[in-house]
């Protein structure tokens, strides 16, 4: 039995740490980085805004507003770290939990809630943002990110891509194949792996026998460790990945180092699987209170500066609230408009077979049109 | 004025279709705040705290501790209008305007980000303005199509008018005691099955229901310490004060003639086996009838074991950690599975194989609020005895505030059950499923007992060891107990010879 699972590995030469739990900030050889006061605290308001829009997002599922919700409640340096690496002009494929992600694309946070409450199949344009649309499938987006990176290769693009994915997402085919093709074709793509311990109620140990950065030395390409909690760390390794592969160097694996501090989604009941102390030692690491030790000790920000945040965050979680409760309902036939540009002769038939379908059910007054 | 709000159960894992209501964290009366927890929920999948969509004071609770709701079933009522300040109501009827703009958005949202801003249908806020049949029937109507949209249940129940489940029958207590049960667990005190674990406080619910009899702090707590529904006395001090005298009258009566509260006359009741009561069902017949118990006995002087840990408690490792013979038992059962690992085991029936696991799991049953559990500490063999005790009071910390995860009640291998807490002496426990023994301790009295010659007033205790006859046999179970008795008997000798 592993009783403090993951925890002899944290903090283990291998890992890419610049600012440690407590606060401190530590130098890397190979990853330095110079960041503004402004920039710093700016780092801590993505923090806190995306960990409040969570909290928001996961009691509206406990309100029945929401079908479902996956938190990212402990992996949001992972995620701002790196989301804030990227240019506006780089592409990034994430999964279904990269709410920081799509905070630093600029995305607004309300948009991701559609697709949970189910009014829509994803709630932004993915080339407005240059943030592809969620996948739910696991690991499918590595796929769809190396052959992206291929196509920006082949137009002489000088950006980058990224992947976003799991643990979890890291034992399957998919994300082997990306590996190999990405390889060969030295495709300018980072892959980002947020190694949050946990695929649902699968340990991490129990996928691999090495630490998944390893394996990126057997595809021919470096991985590197790094600490998901440390936003510093997450952004300067990023950065530097990102750079690798706009130079033509090829593909970069990262494996954030982090831990799932919700369930894996509001279906889940992670107290099935995993013990209670292992969740206390990851609360030591909380992504934001380093950041803000880090703050308070060299005088970066007074008691004024985390109030104001925390006023910001209290107004911007009830302007999602508002929004995720006045979304319009879409109607059953809006789904037959979505499927081709041009139309269809097929699709038109559907639509009129469901129509007279749904008529024969309801009182002609009693539903406000289709 | 009051503008009353229904928060309807909602599906809260994908396509349940019920839940059971496991404990209210709000009272008639109460003032709650937005997305405040207000009550706790089992489903098929996961138990589930859930927020307050509303801010404001909560009206009525609709259904009751215990019972099984259908997913969009109303559960509580919260008045919105009482709220002072705080967050607008607005946000559950969906306010047009608030939408766009705003407060610190990454960057400027793009054109393709639509969303509500420019064609979301204004939506009333109904309160007030519902037909009576359905009286503040939704969070959210669509103005001009009447549907709802709310998304409990995938999709709204129209057929579902305001239902109030029949409450589980129960004692006389007055209506004043509102939409909640008094009790939920009527014959059990929540106490943990530790030593000094408390059997008070199971009346506190009661609270509520005497608020409205007049009586001194004093004599309410007297009342509760005895088991006396305020309720019940006619009060003879002025103004029909309930005074003391009145309550340890009624305490005479009551202790005369049967306990009055939980027993109603008359009738039967039948009360749901689910959830925890479920599980032990299934386990303790699992158990019973495939596996041969043995149980055997032994009565021992634990006077020794009782000084033991009076020491103990004075010991600087100790101070800030409860010491109890519990904990001396646990060791002696881990230095017993050190010399017997056999006992430390499991029949694995599939590949008729036994299984001697080697590390210790040991479980502790516990009754809860809920029910009995049995979480157990991990790798027991590899604590301290400091470090067991530790492990002993956080475990009973957690069962007793209904805490304990499914993960801290997998994979024991050993399991004690402390019936002696109870004032029993002892008992035939049965294996905890997955384990190969089980031993129970008794009640430890001061008892007339032969000591060097003479009879004196000695510490006794009863010990019983219930075991798998396919993996022990009379000789192992007996050999083992009796190290166990031998330990207790004699701590500091028993580890002595083992160095």
């Amino acid at each position: 039995m592993t009783a403090d699972h993951g925890v002899a590995e944290y903090g283990a030469g291998d890992l890419v740490q610049l600012l440690t739990p407590e606060g401190l900030r530590l130098e890397h050889p190979d990853y330095p980085l110079e960041i503004s006061e402004d920039e710093l605290r700016g780092l801590y308001r993505d923090l806190a805004l995306v960990r409040r829009f969570d909290t928001e997002a996961t009691a509206l599922q406990r309100q029945g507003e929401l079908g479902i919700w996956a938190s990212l409640l402990g992996q949001e340096a992972a995620q701002i770290g790196s989301g804030r690496a990227l240019h506006p002009d780089d592409m990034a494929f994430p999964t279904y939990r990269e709410h920081g992600v799509a905070w630093c694309r600029g995305i607004k946070p309300e948009s991701l809630l559609q697709l949970f409450r189910g009014v829509n199949f994803g709630g932004w344009d993915p080339k407005a943002h240059n943030f592809a649309l969620y996948t739910i499938v696991i690991g499918a987006q590595t796929l769809h990110a190396t052959g992206y990176a291929m196509g920006m290769q082949r137009d002489g693009s000088e950006n980058a891509v990224i992947a976003y994915f799991g643990d979890g997402a890291s034992s399957e085919g998919d994300v082997n194949e990306a590996f190999i093709f990405a390889a060969s074709y030295n495709a300018p793509v980072v892959f980002f792996l947020q190694n949050n311990q946990w695929a649902i109620s699968v340990p991490e140990e129990r996928q691999s026998r090495i630490p998944l950065f390893r394996r990126a030395h057997g595809f021919g390409f470096p991985g590197v460790r790094v600490d998901g909690n440390d936003v510093l760390a997450c952004l300067a390794v990023t950065r530097k990945a990102l750079q690798y592969a706009r130079d033509g160097q090829g593909p970069f694996l990262i494996e954030a180092f982090t831990y799932r501090m919700g369930a894996h989604t509001t279906s889940d009941d992670p107290t099935r699987y995993r013990l209670a102390s292992e969740l206390e030692n990851w609360k030591l690491r909380d992504p934001i209170e380093r950041v803000k030790a880090y703050l308070s000790r060299n005088g970066l920000a007074d008691s004024a500066f985390y109030e104001a945040i925390e006023a910001e965050a209290t107004e911007f979680a009830a302007r999602v609230r508002a929004a995720c409760l006045s979304m319009p309902e879409p109607k059953p036939l809006d789904i037959f408009n979505r499927v081709y540009a041009g139309g269809s002769p097929l699709v038109d038939e559907e639509r009129a077979t469901y129509d007279a379908y749904l008529a024969g059910y309801e009182p002609a007054d009693s539903v406000g049109g289709r | 004025m009051a503008s009353l709000k229904q928060f309807k159960l909602p599906d809260v894992g994908e396509g349940l279709t019920e839940a059971d209501i496991v404990r209210w964290h709000v009272k008639v009366g109460d003032s709650v705040a937005q997305n405040q927890i207000i009550v706790e929920i089992e489903t098929a999948k996961a138990l589930v705290e859930l927020p307050s969509p509303f801010a404001g004071v909560v009206s009525e609770l609709l259904v009751a501790e215990g019972a099984t709701v259908d997913v969009g079933t109303p559960i509580i009522i919260v008045d919105v209008a009482s709220t002072s300040g705080g967050v607008d109501v607005a946000s559950t009827g969906g306010g047009g305007g608030g939408a766009g703009g705003g407060a610190g958005g990454a960057e400027q949202p793009s054109a393709a980000d639509t969303l509500a801003a420019t064609d979301a249908t204004p939506a009333t806020d109904d309160a007030e303005s519902q037909p009576s049949d359905r009286p503040a029937d939704t969070p959210e109507v669509n103005a001009g199509t009447g549907r709802t949209a709310v998304l409990v249940g995938y999709g709204p129940r129209d057929d579902s008018p305001v239902r109030r489940r029949t409450r589980t029958p129960q004692t006389s207590a007055p209506a004043a005691a509102a939409s909640m049960p008094a009790q939920s667990w009527p014959s059990v005190a929540p106490a943990v099955a530790v030593p000094n674990g408390s059997g008070s406080g199971a009346n506190a619910e009661t609270d509520d229901a005497t608020a409205g009899v007049l009586a001194k702090p004093p004599v309410r707590k007297l009342a509760r310490d005895l088991g006396i529904d305020l309720q019940t006395l006619h009060g003879t001090g002025p103004d029909g004060i309930v005074t003391r005298s009145d309550v340890e009258a009624a305490a005479d009566t009551s202790r005369s003639g049967a306990p009055q509260r939980l027993l109603p006359r008359g009738g039967e009741e039948r009360i749901a086996v689910r959830g925890v009561r479920k599980a032990t069902a299934q386990a303790m017949v699992t158990s019973a009838f495939t596996v041969p118990h043995v149980t055997e006995f032994t009565t021992i002087d634990v006077t020794l074991s009782m000084r033991a840990v009076a020491r103990l408690r004075e010991l600087p490792e100790f101070v800030d950690v409860k010491v109890s013979p519990l904990l001396l038992v646990a060791k002696a059962i881990l230095l017993g599975i050190e010399r017997y690992p056999m006992v430390n085991s499991a029949w694995d029936g599939a590949t008729d194989e036994i299984v001697v696991k080697h590390f210790v799991n040991l479980g502790i049953a516990a009754a809860t609020p809920r029910g009995l559990v049995v979480p157990n500490i991990k790798n027991a063999e590899a604590l301290s005895l400091a470090q067991l005790a530790r492990s002993i009071n956080a475990l009973a910390a957690t069962a007793r505030d209904g805490r304990t995860s499914v993960a801290d009640m997998q994979h024991g291998t050993f399991t004690i059950t402390n019936v002696g807490v109870f004032g029993i002496d002892t008992g035939t426990p049965i294996i905890n499923p997955g384990e190969a023994a089980i031993l129970a301790m008794g009640a430890i009295r001061e008892q007339a007992w032969v000591h060097s010659g003479k009879v004196k007033p000695r510490w006794v205790t009863t010990l019983a060891l219930s075991f798998d006859h396919r993996i022990i046999d009379g000789e192992l179970g007996s050999r083992f107990l009796r190290d166990v008795a031998m330990f207790l008997e004699d701590p500091a000798s028993s580890l002595l010879a083992r160095l």
